[in-house]
């Protein structure tokens, strides 16, 4: 019977077009598995973009003065690179790529609570990107005010920041309509007996997510659109020389943009925790912990805004409570890591690559939180602030965290999405080539920030030549790890019939389906009896 | 999977609980963002309170207090509109909607007479009055633009939500027992009748 399902598998969602040709099989489509790759692909696409900038900076860099861009152009890199990286692909990232192609599988449901709404998200978000990248065409060239947009330069600058803001503010509408349709699928849709401390955590990273979209955005969306009216209408609602609160417009930023780092991170950590598992071949340790953690670092998050400015303009007492506040959030974060560290403890570890990239997750951000307890710090903030420090700690957390973990879920569920298996041998040298290339490239960030280079200048002092220098060279590795990752991705080939359900021994719903799912991922909804981990129960039958 | 089977299976699920708390989920954004506003709003106030007192007394509290009376029959001729269609009554489940719609229609032009009468006498960001105003009077009226503005785009929303109401009654997609949208629509005008109960107070009568 099983030999038979293999043999003769079942229409899989890319062959189940609903009647639909051409394009619009893709475009029109409202299961979530097409609308995930929709977001996988044109997330990807702007990642490139995001990277080219990235390197045309670092190259710049690579000497002291001015070589091939002038002062302005890397000022508008610096902001195109973070308003693409920042909004559209790591934020929408793993929630709406694999948040999209796994969640309702993982879950045991057919499909989202509102598939019509996850489609529109997409289109919202592809709608936000053309704004954004328009911004490189129409007006008087891309935003010069860093991707925070602070008031009063965003609202005096002559660049073309409306159309900037505007499409952040259309793509937080995307990401709060993506967080709605996974908060209500995940009360309303999981399989029958899957109670929420059965539930895998990925979801619940997901569902933690879910919570900030939908709370935090609105915020920012509000304060976007009153830059957008103040530029538009010439008031002063942030400009302290129309009688605007400029201090107050980093408020309102905050409230929304630290949040959204938690966004970022947790659905990463939420996939840490389903490869650490199914790698050791080891019930997860402390699956309550890490469940409940996400929900506390969500909740914590809210809180801490304010270290962000700690050398704007706040009252004493103000900043060493958000300071203390901002070390409270380590304590759920390294609840996490040592939770996985003891999943691994006595494991059968296969160092395989999504394994590799969960392991070069652990390392990279340890190092991102524990130099965010260094600027999160009152006392070293105020030296630190605004140097290549607080550039390279945040790369170390969103790349090094939110970046490595993309690929790991990328190397995790490839083989279930496309049914398809990468050559492992190759992608274990890539793991290596980025990971060595990454820590050249940020890690000098650290030392010559800690020296005082500050950040967001295209020239520097010829004191900072020669971390300037490793780190450009950095950049050039690990963009051909990067190259390699996707050549092998590319080159992929069909899976063998033994590993095409489940390749890595894993024991949550995605690995009892077919690879490619079905359109509607089950014949039957399955009943949940146990939870998602129960690998030593499994050695004991 | 033929073509009749897929139909069926989109068919087949219908969970209202499901849709009933994406509106829940979604109005809470909804009250962030006006919530931002008002948090621009109290701070704005406490720096400036009295420039705030001296541009709310350029508001007509008549015509405010038309709108809330206007609004908050509107929010209860929803509210009977829902119970009318579980009753079958869906005659009377319409009127009551096309009671709100206009209800939304005066609401929308008293502002119109409000706001016209205002930029008559230049008191809008560029208009003589406007520019002669204190940094914190100006705020205020800023504010003002602002969160009414916002608040009659909703106006409108909600009404056009309200007329597909209609058409979906009409169409018999809404019915006794399925009247999801219709129940989802109603929590929408309420959201909207609830925002203005604190606009009123907060621009007009607060002084």
């Amino acid at each position: 019977m099983d030999d038979n399902v293999t043999s003769n598998p079942q229409k899989n969602f890319f062959e189940e077009t609903e009647g639909r040709k051409g394009i619009f099989k893709w475009i029109l489509s409202t299961d979530h598995k097409r609308i995930g790759l929709l977001y996988f692909y044109s997330i990807i696409s702007f990642f490139m973009v995001g990277v080219a900038l990235g390197l045309l900076m670092r190259l710049e860099l690579l000497e002291p003065g001015g070589q091939y861009i002038d002062a302005n152009t890397y000022n508008s890199a610096f902001t195109l690179h973070g308003v693409i990286m920042i909004f559209l692909f790591i934020i929408p990232g793993i929630p709406a790529v694999f948040g999209n192609l796994i969640l309702p599988i993982i879950i045991g449901a057919k499909d989202v609570a509102f598939p019509k709404v996850n489609l529109l998200s997409w289109y919202l978000y592809i709608i936000g990107a053309f704004f954004a990248l328009s911004t490189l065409v129409f007006g008087d060239g891309p935003a010069d005010t860093g991707w925070t947009f602070y008031a009063p330069y965003s609202v005096n600058t002559s660049t073309n920041v409306s159309m900037s803001v505007l499409a952040a503010f259309i793509l937080g509408f995307s990401s709060i309509l993506t967080g709605l349709n996974f908060l209500v699928t995940m009360h309303r849709m999981r399989a029958p007996g899957m109670t929420w401390m059965r539930m895998p955590l990925f979801a619940w990273g997901l569902y933690a997510t879910a919570w900030i979209q939908l709370l935090a955005t609105p915020i920012v969306g509000i304060t976007l659109l009153m830059i957008v009216a103040e530029r538009f209408l010439g008031v002063g609602l942030f400009d302290p020389s129309l009688g605007g609160d400029p201090i107050l417009y980093q408020h309102m930023f905050w409230i929304y943009s630290h949040p959204a780092v938690y966004v970022m991170i947790l659905p990463a950590m939420g996939v840490i925790s389903e490869i650490i598992p199914t790698f050791s071949q080891r019930k997860i340790f402390g699956y309550k912990a890490i469940a409940y953690s996400s929900l506390f670092i969500a909740f914590v998050g809210y809180t801490v805004w304010g270290h962000h400015m700690f050398t704007s303009g706040m009252s004493g007492p103000a900043r060493i409570i958000f300071s203390i506040l901002t070390f409270i959030v380590a304590i759920p974060s390294a609840i996490k890591v040592f939770n996985w560290l003891a999943t691994m403890y006595g494991g059968s570890i296969d160092l395989k690559p999504p394994m590799l990239f969960a392991l070069g997750f652990i390392f990279l951000f340890l190092i991102g939180g524990l130099t965010g307890l260094v600027v999160g710090a009152l006392a070293t903030d105020v030296h630190l602030h605004d140097t290549y420090f607080v550039v390279g700690h945040f790369h170390y957390v969103m790349f090094g965290g939110t970046g490595f973990a993309f690929l790991a879920a990328l190397y995790y569920w490839y083989p279930k999405i496309y049914g398809k298996m990468y050559n492992v041998k190759q992608a274990t040298i890539a793991f290596w080539v980025m990971f060595v290339g990454f820590n050249i490239l940020y890690f000098p960030m650290l030392v010559v920030g800690i020296m005082g280079m500050p950040r967001r200048y295209y020239d520097y002092l010829p004191q900072f030549h020669v971390p300037n220098i490793i780190s450009t060279v950095g950049s050039w590795i690990l963009v051909t790890g990067l190259i390699m990752v996707i050549i092998n991705f590319i080159k992929a080939k069909k899976i063998s019939a033994k590993e095409a359900k489940n390749p890595w021994g894993g024991l949550t719903l995605e690995w009892t389906v077919q690879s490619p799912p079905t359109l509607f991922n089950f014949d039957e909804i399955p009943t949940v009896t146990s939870g998602p981990y129960e690998y030593q129960d499994k050695e004991e039958r | 999977m033929s073509e009749e089977a897929l139909q069926h299976a989109h068919d087949e699920h219908r969970d209202d609980a499901a849709s009933k708390l994406g509106m829940w989920l979604f109005l809470f954004t909804e009250l962030l963002l006006f919530g931002g506003l008002f948090l621009v709003y109290s701070i704005y106030r406490n720096l400036n309170m009295e420039d705030f007192h001296a541009g709310s007394a350029h508001l007509d509290i008549f015509i405010g207090a038309i709108n809330t009376v206007v609004l908050i029959t509107s929010s209860a001729t929803v509210a009977i509109s829902i119970t009318a269609i579980q009753k079958k009554h869906y005659r009377l489940a319409k009127n009551l909607l096309w009671f709100t719609i206009i209800a939304a229609g005066i609401f929308m032009v008293n502002k119109y007479f409000e706001w016209g009468h205002k930029f008559e006498i230049g008191l809008y960001p560029g208009g003589e009055m406007f520019e002669a105003m204190p940094g914190g009077e100006r705020l205020f009226f800023v504010l003002y633009y602002f969160m009414t503005g916002l608040h009659g785009l909703h106006v409108i929303i909600g009404a056009i939500i309200l007329g597909f109401v209609i058409k979906e009654i009409n169409q018999g997609k809404q019915t006794h027992d399925n009247f999801a949208f219709h129940e989802n629509a109603g929590l929408y005008w309420h959201l909207v009748d609830l925002i203005w109960i604190f606009l009123f107070p907060l621009m007009y009568l607060i002084i």
